[in-house]
């Protein structure tokens, strides 16, 4: 039948980013330690194919559950060596060398505490920390921002989130303040037109003066950033292809990194890409979600070669609201499920592994005889990546950042 | 007319209209609540919407573009080919090499082949949005294109799947019914070609159904799931992943007649047999026996008059028009309405504005992008626009008219725009310079907006440099931003 696969426009892809948030100071326990780590957050926001990214090529049951979309060591391209079990997508090279060099880590068969399958209850469990959805105004991002402040570590003042895009995603939303960049395509308003909207803001609209200060001072920052405008064609153009969301990927998060590699730059960041909603024809070592991880593994490499120097302090977490169903369905996708992977990488991490509990492809062994089960739960990965990269006490994140999740333990040893 | 019942006109304006524009004060008169109901008992037509295509034509229009584009391609790709073989007689170290390059020029003369012919959906978007924007800008009050905007991103669809009939698609099901009852609009957007194209519908197929079985191919449960969660009971109102399946057997089978099949009904809602799972289904609990698309009109009505339902729609109406909390009693009243009238739509629209709780508190909250656009332009007096431009600049503020994200449509809430307000200061500066010689800020406060505007507001756009400068301050004031 005559359905067009799903691309998100540029435009789409900006509102579904979200914030490179963070603060212009160094966390005050690291800095003490003369490191400065930088942490980016990249939320895939539809639900990534956790087995269509990283195949357990070596389960007796994984080709009899997928078919001819099984990735597979010999197939057309064959399926990237991970060790003896596990394979990455072909679409991901850079992945595949990073790895290779212990720069990254993967978690499978790991999710948030969310057992249903709605997208929009499951990125807010996810972006909240907390353990249901539709209860929260903040993020967990924001608050172990917070956490780290009240602490009195950092110095306050130079405390700001930073946002990408027009709508500011739940993950960094909260108390500590949130500045947001967006590309410029119209001429800006001049600096006295600013700073007289500013001042009646001030006499009128508190909350409207807060977002306009953060936007001014973002730009004071950005001058130096050159003039990489990832929305400088026709946004009235149709649809567009591949090419432009792999373009679009990059530019954003090269964009991010170099906001981040800055010297009195922010240091923790987020933002998000959406069309990993791979309902009809989802494909394996080609395809859809091919092209969509081959857009995210050149993200990878942007963010690497941005980051220079800073690279060696990175960590960025790649993680979605849940995986999808571990059998392909009738529109040869896959519907909305629970298990699925995370990708870690950065020159701060302890990698070259994948780190799973596996719990096994039969029928009994899958959840609910249909999704891949969650057997490793992903706010331990969060909260050892907090913990022992950003220096958030252990007791915070699980009574602040992560509240109720003190059986939760911080996963140990990902960053050097 | 007193200075408090010109208060009260201005906020009808912005809280349940388009916003104030040249004697829309006038228009509403001494009384806004009588003038927002008699809005409603005009009848939603839009000018010029005889000149549009319906969306099955639409649809036949690209899928016609879309063969010929492929036609074209193949001929040049093979003609390509043979001169070639033409060109290269032997075979040489390069051979390699050489043909990769020989491929890459067959595949750029078929892609420039199909270049040639565009594509006829931008068009139709473009000419759609015009129509719809300039019924905004004309609209006395607006109460009622409110209402039709609301519903529309309540059961949107995304331009980016389906850009030729996205605009057919609001006329056709939504507009048509906005006014009307709940189950006449679920039923119409549920059933629209569009919605069954957006939501994966098409080629979804039951197990035990004939082509299920031919095939081996099967079930797709996105449409069931996101009726269920988005458009009638809400998330967690207690359906289980058990009715969702059974929901999405019973749509099995709606889908489109084939564009290229049918010069007259190609892109028509069908209900294909072949693909519905035959038998019985149960669906939160109820057993539904009919044979073929009635069994899936039956589970609709029913979810239609479920309170939940209620419950849902008017929390989300409440919560549009209203306070991104809107206050409980306003909600029940509404939802009230809605189970005691079957879901009239107007009777509950009518309820809102009656009700107190609709009219307490300053206006707080934040407009969306796209009502913050309209009524900038409206107070200028402008009612025709250029799609190209206006379309682009509500994509740039992140509210791209007919392409929300996901299923859900656009948010409704502060957080989720207020960091965008930056942004519509490049809007606003922009716009400012464009209309600078037409529009003046001092006409604007005291005939447009009758001088209800904050004291401070009047005194930064009387001290501004410029009247450009002082267009941009007046139309990012809160009393533009907020409503």
């Amino acid at each position: 039948m005559g359905v067009v696969n799903h691309l998100p426009t540029r435009r789409e892809l900006l509102v579904g980013s979200g914030a490179l948030f963070a603060w212009s100071q160094m966390p005050g326990i690291a800095r003490a330690e003369g490191r400065d780590p930088r942490l980016l957050v990249i939320v895939l926001r539809g639900a990534l194919d956790g087995l269509g990214a990283v195949a357990p090529v070596g389960d007796p049951d994984w080709i009899s559950l997928r078919g001819d979309r099984a990735l597979v060591l010999d197939g057309k391209p064959p399926a990237l060596p991970l060790d003896a079990f596990f394979a990455l997508n072909p679409a991901m090279p850079n992945l595949h060398r990073l790895y290779k060099s212990g720069k990254a880590a993967i978690v499978h068969a790991t999710a948030t505490p969310y057992r249903e399958r709605s997208h929009f209850d499951g990125q807010d469990v996810l972006e909240s920390g907390l353990v249901k959805p539709g209860m929260t105004s903040s993020g967990w991002l924001n608050r172990a921002l917070l956490a780290l402040e009240s602490g009195g570590r950092v110095d306050p003042r130079g405390s700001r989130a930073l946002g990408i895009g027009s709508v500011t995603p739940l993950v960094v939303r909260g108390s500590a303040p949130v500045m947001t960049w967006v590309p410029q395509r119209l001429l800006p308003a001049s600096e006295d037109t600013q700073n007289r909207l500013l001042d009646l803001y001030q006499h009128t609209d508190p909350k409207l003066a807060t977002v306009l200060q953060a936007r001014m001072k973002l730009a004071s920052l950005g001058g130096a950033l050159g003039t990489g405008d990832p929305m400088s064609d026709d946004p009235t153009l149709a649809p567009p292809g591949i090419a432009r969301v792999r373009a679009y990927f990059a530019e954003a998060a090269g964009t991010a990194a170099r906001y981040l590699a800055k010297p009195d730059g922010p240091r923790v960041g987020a933002m998000g890409f959406v069309g990993w909603d791979t309902h009809i024809a989802e494909g394996a070592a080609s395809g859809q979600l091919y092209n969509l991880l081959g857009a995210l593994d050149g993200a990878f490499a942007a963010i690497e070669s941005n980051m220079g120097e800073a690279w060696r302090e990175t960590v960025v977490a790649v993680v979605t609201e849940f995986g999808r169903t571990a059998r392909i369905n009738g529109t040869q996708g896959t519907d909305h499920g629970t298990g699925t992977v995370a990708f870690l990488i950065g020159g701060g991490l302890t990698g070259g592994r994948v780190i799973a509990d596996w719990p096994g492809l039969k029928p009994a062994q899958l959840f609910e005889d249909r999704d891949l089960k969650p057997t490793t739960d992903l706010r331990a990965v969060l909260k050892g990546l907090l913990r022992d990269h950003l220096r958030v006490e252990e007791k915070v994140l699980a009574d602040a950042v992560f509240p109720g999740s003190a059986d939760v333990r911080p996963m140990g040893g990902l960053v050097g | 007319m007193s200075s408090s019942a010109k208060a009260d006109s201005v906020l009808a304006l912005h809280r349940f209209g388009m916003g104030p524009r040249p004697g829309s004060i006038a228009a509403v008169g001494t009384d806004p609540r009588g003038a927002l109901i008699a809005e409603l008992d005009r009848p939603l037509v839009l000018n010029a919407a005889a000149t549009l295509p319906s969306s099955a034509k639409a649809y036949r229009t690209v899928a016609d573009a879309n063969a010929r584009r492929t036609a074209r391609a193949k001929q040049a790709q093979q003609q390509a080919k043979k001169q070639q073989v033409a060109a290269t007689p032997t075979m040489s170290e390069d051979q390699t090499q050489g043909q990769v390059a020989d491929k890459d020029a067959a595949e750029m003369a078929a892609k420039q082949a199909a270049d040639a012919i565009p594509d006829p959906g931008r068009p139709i978007y473009l000419q759609e949005a015009k129509v719809r924007t300039e019924a905004a800008l004309s609209a006395d009050i607006g109460f009622a294109e409110r209402l039709v905007w609301f519903w529309s991103n309540h059961f949107c669809v995304s331009a980016n799947r389906i850009q030729s009939m996205s605009g057919a698609y609001e006329r056709e099901a939504v507009r048509a019914n906005a006014l009307g009852r709940f189950v006449d609009l679920l039923l119409a957007v549920e059933g629209h070609p569009a919605m069954l194209v957006y939501l994966d519908n098409l080629g979804s197929m039951g197990a035990n159904s004939t082509a299920g079985i031919n095939r081996s191919s099967g079930l797709n449960e996105n449409f069931a799931r996101e009726i269920m969660e988005l458009h009638t009971l809400g998330v967690r109102a207690g359906y289980t992943q058990d009715d969702v399946i059974s929901f999405a057997n019973v749509l099995t089978g709606w889908t489109l007649v084939p564009p290229g099949a049918d010069p007259q009904h190609g892109g028509d809602f069908t209900f294909n047999p072949r693909l519905h799972e035959p038998g019985g289904q149960t669906v939160l609990g109820k057993r539904y026996e009919q044979e073929d698309a009635e069994q899936g009109r039956a589970v609709l009505r029913d979810l239609a008059a479920h309170p939940a339902t209620a419950t849902h729609v008017a929390t989300k109406l409440a919560r549009h028009f209203v306070a991104d909390d809107p206050s409980p009693v306003l909600v029940e009243q509404m939802a009230r309405t809605f189970r005691d009238t079957e879901g009239d739509l107007k009777q509950v629209a009518i309820a809102m504005v009656s009700s107190d709780e609709a009219w307490r508190g300053p206006p707080s909250k934040l407009k969306r992008p796209g009502e913050w656009v309209v009524g900038m332009v409206r107070a200028t007096g402008i009612t025709v626009v250029d799609p190209v431009r206006f379309t682009g600049g509500q994509e740039l503020l992140g509210e791209a008219l007919w392409r929300p994200s996901a299923p859900k449509g656009y948010p409704d809430d502060e957080p989720s725009w207020i960091d965008g307000v930056g942004r519509r200061l490049d809007v606003a500066n922009n716009f400012a310079e464009r209309i600078t010689g037409m529009a003046d800020p001092q006409v604007i406060i005291e005939d447009v907006f009758a001088s209800e505007i904050a004291p401070e507001v009047k005194q930064a756009v009387s001290r501004a440099e410029s009247r450009q400068q002082a267009l941009a301050l007046l139309f990012m004031s809160a009393d533009f931003q907020r409503r």
